[in-house]
Order: structure tokens, then sequence, then C-alpha cells
């Protein structure tokens, strides 16, 4: 199982001075789910595409067991997008096939089963409902057998039942891979349901205002009591935390 | 389509009843000379060699180029005013060229053609490489590919529509300036066949060979290109199920 260890002291672009992340620090322990929460505009997927190796991340300590990230290729990676990025001139099967080294039809049947999809296979992208994409997306992210999953607000725009359901699968996915898992979004109730620890941002330039381990018992409701309640408490006691500020006034 | 046009024809040659116009008759009667009796066959089959020849060779290179100048700028930068240029040298310039330096000679013709070709096959593919989708090959990236299957599974296929159109722009172009360097410069095919007649002021003849000229293009359109384009928009224009 893969553990991150990060430290970024400061990231800009490459053309601009303009600092996106400044400070972040953090660790990800072995199989733990880490939900990330910021506002919108404060590099959380800047953040992601670091780790994934998208986005420069030269003279930053990006750990993983102990070893410089990108320096260890052979741990398997899966990343969600915030948008399916599915090839639209492969079928579902051919598009998960391609993330893959060798020819495994009974395992994409497996997955697309998994992901609510069986049958499916031969359809083209475009010929799917957007949720459907997206769980074609998060079929082709485990198909890989990822010990290091990334996924970006990849709920996002979607229905509230359709949503649940995709969280569902996500939380059983996960279980079946061992994988440890970094999750980007900006719904608080979404990150309480799945994490086992959330970290806040600010607004850019970005920085760790906040980082709180979620110690519900799982598997957890949609909108449980207990779960509303540790939401609420939190709320309470940082009331702008969601908009970047750990201030009470 | 082609009936309103040859009607029209047939009126426009009875009414001008001149060994100018023929009529549709004549010409029909002078394609059944040639092609039985003449050498229209082997003309045409000397024709269709060069120009799939040059045509393979055009694509190819320009398909290379292309992508080369669309995915890195400075390349772009330092070669687009040679593209211009070639772009608007005029055919007739290269095939006379090419036949004074290489003499008169196949690999001359092919050349010349090529040369003509290349440039136009260049600024569309440029246009398509310059415009593919990042995020696409950010998933190829993130998913270590092969270099070999990120550049046919998922490079590639985004140009797919810009080779398209440039083989179709490029054929028909390629047509054209096959017949041009027979003229100017070959003892065989459809161009050296047209000059010929041409002197001789055969009239029906010039027809008929244009006639067979474009009978091969509508099989090549219907055989080749639209079978092609629906391989390509496979996935592309589907509705939501």
């Amino acid at each position: 199982m893969i553990e991150l260890d990060i430290a970024i002291k400061d990231k800009h672009y490459a053309n601009s001075d303009a600092v996106v992340l400044k400070d972040i620090e953090f660790t990800v322990k072995p199989g733990e789910f880490t939900a990330i929460i910021g506002p919108s505009g404060s590099g959380k997927t800047t953040l992601l595409n670091m780790l994934s190796g998208l986005e420069d991340a030269t003279g930053q300590k990006l750990l993983c067991n102990s070893k410089a990230l990108n320096d260890c290729k052979e741990y398997q990676l899966g990343y969600v997008f915030q948008q399916p990025r599915l090839m639209p001139w492969l079928t579902v099967n051919e598009n998960i096939q391609l993330v893959l080294l060798t020819p495994q039809e009974e395992k994409i049947e497996t997955l697309l089963a998994q992901v609510g999809l069986a049958g499916k296979g031969n359809y083209y992208p475009k010929q799917l409902s957007g949720g459907m994409q997206r769980r074609v997306a998060i079929a082709r992210a485990f198909a890989v057998n990822p010990e290091l999953i990334l996924l970006d607000e990849p709920f996002n725009s979607l229905d509230a039942p359709t949503a649940a359901k995709l969280r569902l699968l996500l939380v059983n996915l996960c279980k079946n891979c061992d994988s440890t898992v970094v999750f980007v979004t900006h719904d608080l109730s979404e990150a309480i349901n799945l994490a086992d620890r959330i970290i806040f941002m600010s607004n850019s330039p970005s920085s760790i205002i906040h980082q709180v381990n979620v110690d519900l018992p799982k598997p957890r409701k949609e909108s449980g009591s207990t779960e509303l309640a540790w939401q609420a408490k939190l709320m309470s006691q940082y009331p702008k935390i969601l908009s970047g500020s750990i201030n009470t006034d | 389509m082609l009936i309103i046009i040859a009607s029209a024809w047939q009126s426009i040659a009875w009414f001008v009843n001149s060994a100018d116009f023929p009529s549709l008759f004549i010409v029909l009667e002078s394609f059944i000379y040639h092609f039985f009796q003449g050498d229209m066959l082997a003309n045409l089959a000397v024709t269709l060699t060069r120009v799939l020849i040059s045509f393979t060779i055009a694509m190819i290179l320009g398909v290379f180029i292309g992508i080369l100048m669309g995915t890195s700028e400075r390349l772009n930068q330092l070669t687009d005013t040679l593209l211009i240029i070639a772009l608007n040298i005029p055919a007739l310039v290269t095939i006379l060229l090419c036949y004074i330096w290489f003499g008169l000679v196949e690999s001359a013709a092919i050349t010349a053609v090529v040369i003509n070709k290349i440039p136009t096959v260049v600024v569309m593919i440029r246009e398509g490489a310059r415009v593919v989708d990042e995020d696409l090959l950010n998933v190829a990236k993130v998913y270590k590919l092969s270099l070999s299957k990120t550049f046919f599974k998922v490079f590639l296929p985004q140009l797919y529509p810009y080779i398209m159109a440039s083989a179709r722009a490029g054929l028909s172009l390629i047509w054209k300036i096959v017949l041009v360097v027979e003229l100017l410069g070959r003892s065989d095919g459809v161009g050296f066949a047209l000059n010929t007649l041409f002197q001789f002021f055969d009239i029906a003849g010039i027809l008929a060979y244009t006639f067979a000229f474009i009978s091969i293009v509508l099989v090549i359109e219907n055989l080749i290109f639209r079978p092609l384009d629906k391989l390509i928009a496979r996935g592309v224009h589907h509705d939501r199920t």
C-alpha cells in the first residue's frame, strides 16, 4: 500500500510569478481516504496534477513510501478527472482496455457490472449519459488496480441520487483494491460521507488551514443524523472554513 | 443530378450545332472507340499509378511534417515562411524545374507532383495538431501508455478528420497536376493523350477522356472515401440513447 508524504513550499506556474500553492504539508497513511476541500480556484486540481506527475513538481518534496513520487514508477496510479475524459472514438470496452497492458475481457466485464454498466461495453461514450460516462471513467481508473487513486470532484454537476449511488460504488471499489485515496471536492457532506480525514485549504495562494479526522463509524449514511451532527459541530467551530478561512470573526 | 447535366449538355449541343461542341452521343461514341480500340485503358492505368504513388508519398510526408509543425511552436516559427513560399510557388514552375534538374524521367514527374501537394497537406494537418485535446493526452500520460499506443489511439484519431479533408482536397489537386506533368514531359498517360487529341483538335476525344476521369473519381469517392468517413465518424456523431 502507498503512503504519501507531501511538502510543497511554493508552487507557481512556469510562465507566471503568482504563487498557487504555499506551505502545503500533509501525509496520507497507507489505505487512507483523504478528502481535500477548498474554495474554487484554490489550486486543488494543481495539487492532484502534481501528485500525478502532470504538473511540474521540481524542488518540492513529494514522497511515496519514502521514495520520490516521480521516481517510483512501478506503483499503479488511477486518476478520475473532473470530466470523464474518455476517447470518443473508442467504445467503453476499448476505453478501459486502453489503459491495460494485456487484453482482459473478463476483468472489464466484471468492472462494468460493478459500476452498473453491464452490457454497455460496445457503446461509444457519446451514446451514454454524463453519469454513465463518469462511471466508465471510474471503472477505467480501477481497472489498473490502483495503489493510489486521485479523484478530482468526480461527482460534480450530477444529480443527488446519482452522486449518492456513485459514492457508494467508490467506497466499495476502494475497499476491494486497498487503494490510498486523495479526493478533491468542495462539498463538505460528501467529504464527511467518504473520508477518513479532511484537509481544508485556503484561498489562493493556498495553504492548509485545518486538518481533521472524521471519527465516525463506517459505513456512513447520506445525510445521516450522526454525520449531520458532526458537520454542524465543525461548522459552528469554524463558520468560514468552506470559504477558506478559520477566523471566527 | 447526372441526368440533368447530361440532358442540358445535349440540348446545348443541339442548339449550338457546331463541331466545337459535340453532342453526348458523339462523345460516347468516341469514348467507346478510345476505350476498346485506343490506349485509353493503358493511359488511365499509367496516370492512376502516378496519382497513387505521389498521393501516398505526399500524404505521408505532409502528415509527418504537419504534426511536427503543429506540436512544436519553435519548429513552426522556423519553417512557417518556408511553408508560405512552398504554398505559393506555381505548380508549373516546380514541374519545369524538376524536369530541367532531373531530366524527363518518371521520378522527376512524381517529385514535381509531391512537392506541389505537400504544403497543402501540411497546412491542414498543422491546424489539426494545434488543437489536439491536451486533456486526453494527459489521460495517456497518467496511465503510462506506451508511446505507440498514445500516438495511434489517442493522438492520431484526433487528426483523422483533418487527414480526410486533406486527402480529398489532395486527390483532386494531384489529378490536375499529374496531367500537366504528363503533358509537359511524359510520353504516356492521360495528360499525354489529351495533348495528342488537342493537336488533332479531337474535341469529342478530349471530352471522352474527361468522362472516363470523372467516372473514376466518383468510384473512388464512393468506394473509398465515404466508407472511410463512416469509420472515422464512429463514436463522434452518435446520439444519446
